[in-house]
């Protein structure tokens, strides 16, 4: 059994707030629902699903940077609440994020070396050499020449920016990154050089990914287990390989399915859905208003994830009976 | 047999403070009726403006300067400012990449597909409402009656998108341009409004320029393709060649460096994806000769001193590589 980073017990987040001025009601979004995940030492964890899943909210409040409403984040067996101040700024240390938007992730006014310093100095670490000297050593590691160094950010391209971030991110020597949605505002033909790089940075640097993107092929190239998430919930849990062969969970299917393929000869079936955008009532299964298998028992009943095969996780009331068509 | 569209050796340009782009190059297509032509391409490479110079909509700042653009056998570029509102929407239609832009927030989505109708039409108001009821019920909108009267934020994104649909079509055009009708939706409502717009297409045998920076929504939708880079068109062909048969080295490093869901990464070789190194150039700071040259592989001294023409290498497939014309050199 591989060694757990992140353990995630029960988590749950729930935004409320008043929408528009005329209306005085709470709204409130359940974006976290009883998510029980763990992330293990040295793995790519793929975290997929749509627009508004809850796929941001999880990363942060992974990394701290948003309080969960109730359940757990234990981090090397311990609880992450329990943490005093010091403890809580070695756990930011190990645990960093990669943002989406190289642009405006980025200070305008900051040189891309001391970008990369700054968590450095925040944390106090080193002399002002021996950070100048550790930063200019990975932005070479990241693919940046020391003559780049001093540049600002408006001189580099979205996929130099995104390797600032990256350096910056790798500073500190993190145990995890998050990388959420790291590839999706660049170029195509950048995208790869970027997947590439953060293949290697794990292998040299040991690192754990929690490796986000609604991109089913990037997380198909990317990551060693995968993570289907949908309104609020993990729906299903596997090896890359089994969620990709044989998807258990009929929102993972459909996922699949509307995936365009660049073999103009392999056409997409069609895709049906009953409902085009999801409610997620009070009640019963997230996923009953577009599911094609809908029994009477989903309207009454939340199914949960459970073990169905050798890790094997999926969260479906007709868990390993239905089957691509 | 005359093509719907041919497109001739068009430049458009824009004059910023920051001197004077091509953002259109020098583009030359054709397109036979009923029939789909998918124009990919990165960021920036012109995609867009293409589609605008098309329907003479192109921002203030910019212009068409030069070039020919035959719709029916008409050049557009010839016709009157009136002629050419005539025949947008009518004859040509847009719809894009969001929505939310294109419609008015404070109409009811029914009167704007009416308005839309009765522009080109010579429509009662009941009978153009009676018209946009239908368009919607076609663009798979459930109970149009009691959607017509909802405003667009009541929408979400994907039937958004399906009223463009509904707006486009309610004049039967010859010509569809979707410039990124689905790169803000979710890929299972990208899938369903693919499928619409491909079946729309069938039923009005109208000819479609799908626009996107996703080769596999080309894959799926196009019988022709465009392959744009930084103004230019660098490969043309059918579907099945580009994919199959890549000639251009900039087309093949494409393919090659997009991950796919069908190719298991576990197995060895697999684990780093084929790169094209570097960015996409500056428009405003062009290299000379070829403007791929500092990104490519097979780059020779040719291509430092000329820029390739786009040429016909076989029958129906356009290049422009000076190595796949069989020119020679030495290696830069
Ligand atoms: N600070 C907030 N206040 C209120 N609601 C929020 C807040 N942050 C997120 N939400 C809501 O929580 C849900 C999940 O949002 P989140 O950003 O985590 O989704 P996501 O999966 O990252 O989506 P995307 O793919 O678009 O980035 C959404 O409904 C969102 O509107
Ligand atoms: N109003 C404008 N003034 C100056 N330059 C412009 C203007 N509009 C577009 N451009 C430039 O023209 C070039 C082509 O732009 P275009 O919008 O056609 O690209 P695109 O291929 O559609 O890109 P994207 O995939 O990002 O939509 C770009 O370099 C862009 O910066
Ligand atoms: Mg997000
Ligand atoms: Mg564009």
């Amino acid at each position: 059994m591989p060694e757990t980073l992140i353990d995630l017990q029960n988590l749950n987040k729930i935004f409320t707030f008043t929408s528009g001025i005329f209306n005085s009601q709470n709204r409130i979004v359940h974006a976290v629902q009883s998510i029980n995940l763990q992330i293990w030492k040295g793995e790519t964890l793929g975290l997929v699903g749509e627009s508004g899943c809850g796929k941001s909210t999880l990363a942060r409040l992974i990394v701290g940077l948003e309080n969960p409403s109730s359940g757990f984040i234990f981090f090397q067996g311990d609880d992450i609440s329990s943490y005093d101040k010091r403890a809580m700024k070695i756990y930011r240390r190990n645990v960093q994020l990669i943002f989406q938007d190289p642009y405006s992730s980025l200070n305008p006014r900051k040189s891309a070396i001391s970008m990369v310093k700054e968590p450095l100095i925040i944390h106090r670490s080193g002399n002002s050499d021996e950070r100048r000297r550790q930063a200019t050593e990975l932005m070479e590691k990241v693919g940046l020449s020391a003559e780049q160094a001093n540049r600002y950010p408006h001189e580099f391209s979205g996929g130099q920016r995104q390797r600032i971030g990256i350096a910056r991110a790798l500073i500190l020597q993190p145990q995890l990154i998050i990388a959420d949605e790291p590839v999706s505002a660049l170029d195509v033909s950048v995208q790869a050089q970027i997947l590439n790089l953060l293949k290697d940075l794990k292998q040299d640097f040991g690192l754990t990914y929690l490796f986000i993107s609604h991109d089913l092929n990037v997380i198909r190239h990317m990551a060693d287990r995968v993570a289907v998430m949908y309104l609020g919930q993990i729906v299903e849990l596997a090896e890359n390989r089994d969620i990709y062969e044989s998807p258990l969970h009929p929102y993972t299917q459909l996922l699949l399915s509307a995936v365009p393929d660049c073999n103009p000869r392999k056409k997409r079936k069609k895709v049906i859905i009953k409902d085009e955008i999801g409610h997620g009532g009070n009640r019963g299964c997230n996923f009953q208003d577009r599911c094609p298998y809908k029994l009477p028992l989903c309207k009454e009943q939340q199914p949960v994830l459970q073990e169905v095969n050798k890790q094997r996780f999926c969260a479906c009331h007709l868990a390993g009976s239905i089957r691509m068509s | 047999m005359q093509p719907l569209l041919e497109i001739k050796d068009l430049v458009t340009v824009f004059n910023t403070q920051r001197g004077r782009i091509n953002a259109v190059d020098g583009v030359s297509l054709s397109l036979p009726a009923g029939e789909t032509l998918g124009i990919v391409g990165e960021s920036g490479c012109g995609k867009t403006m293409l589609a605008l110079s098309i329907m003479q909509l192109i921002p203030q700042n910019g212009s068409i300067e030069q070039g020919r653009i035959f719709f029916c056998g008409q050049d557009l570029l010839k016709l009157s400012p009136e002629e050419i509102r005539l025949r947008r929407g009518r004859e040509i239609a847009m719809i894009f990449q969001e929505p939310m832009t294109s419609l008015n927030p404070v109409f009811r989505i029914g009167e704007q597909i009416a308005e839309a109708v009765r522009l080109h039409q010579n429509l009662s108001s009941k009978e153009a409402r009676d018209v946009s009821i239908e368009q919607l019920r076609e663009v798979g909108i459930p109970d149009p009656e009691r959607r017509a009267r909802d405003y667009p934020h009541q929408l979400s994104g994907g039937m958004r998108q399906r009223v463009m649909i509904a707006m486009a079509m309610s004049c039967h055009p010859k010509l569809l341009l979707a410039d990124e009708p689905t790169t803000a939706l979710d890929v299972t409502i990208q899938a369903q409004i693919l499928d619409l717009i491909s079946t729309l297409k069938e039923k009005n045998n109208m000819a479609v320029i799908f626009i996107t920076h996703d080769l596999g929504i080309v894959a799926q939708t196009a019988k022709y393709v465009a392959v744009m880079y930084a103004g230019k068109i660098v490969e043309n062909s059918w579907a099945e060649r580009i994919f199959t048969n890549p000639v251009h080295p900039y087309t093949k490093g494409l393919i090659d460096s997009i991950p796919s869901c069908s190719i298991d990464p576990s197995k060895d070789r697999r684990k780093y994806l084929k790169t094209i190194p570097g960015s996409v150039p500056n428009l405003y700071n062009l290299p000379c000769g070829c403007r791929f040259r500092e990104r490519c592989s097979v780059a020779f001294d040719q291509c430092l001193r000329e820029e390739p023409p786009l040429i016909e290498i076989e029958s129906g497939h356009f290049v422009s590589c000076w190595s796949a014309q069989g020119v020679g050199g030495k290696k830069i």
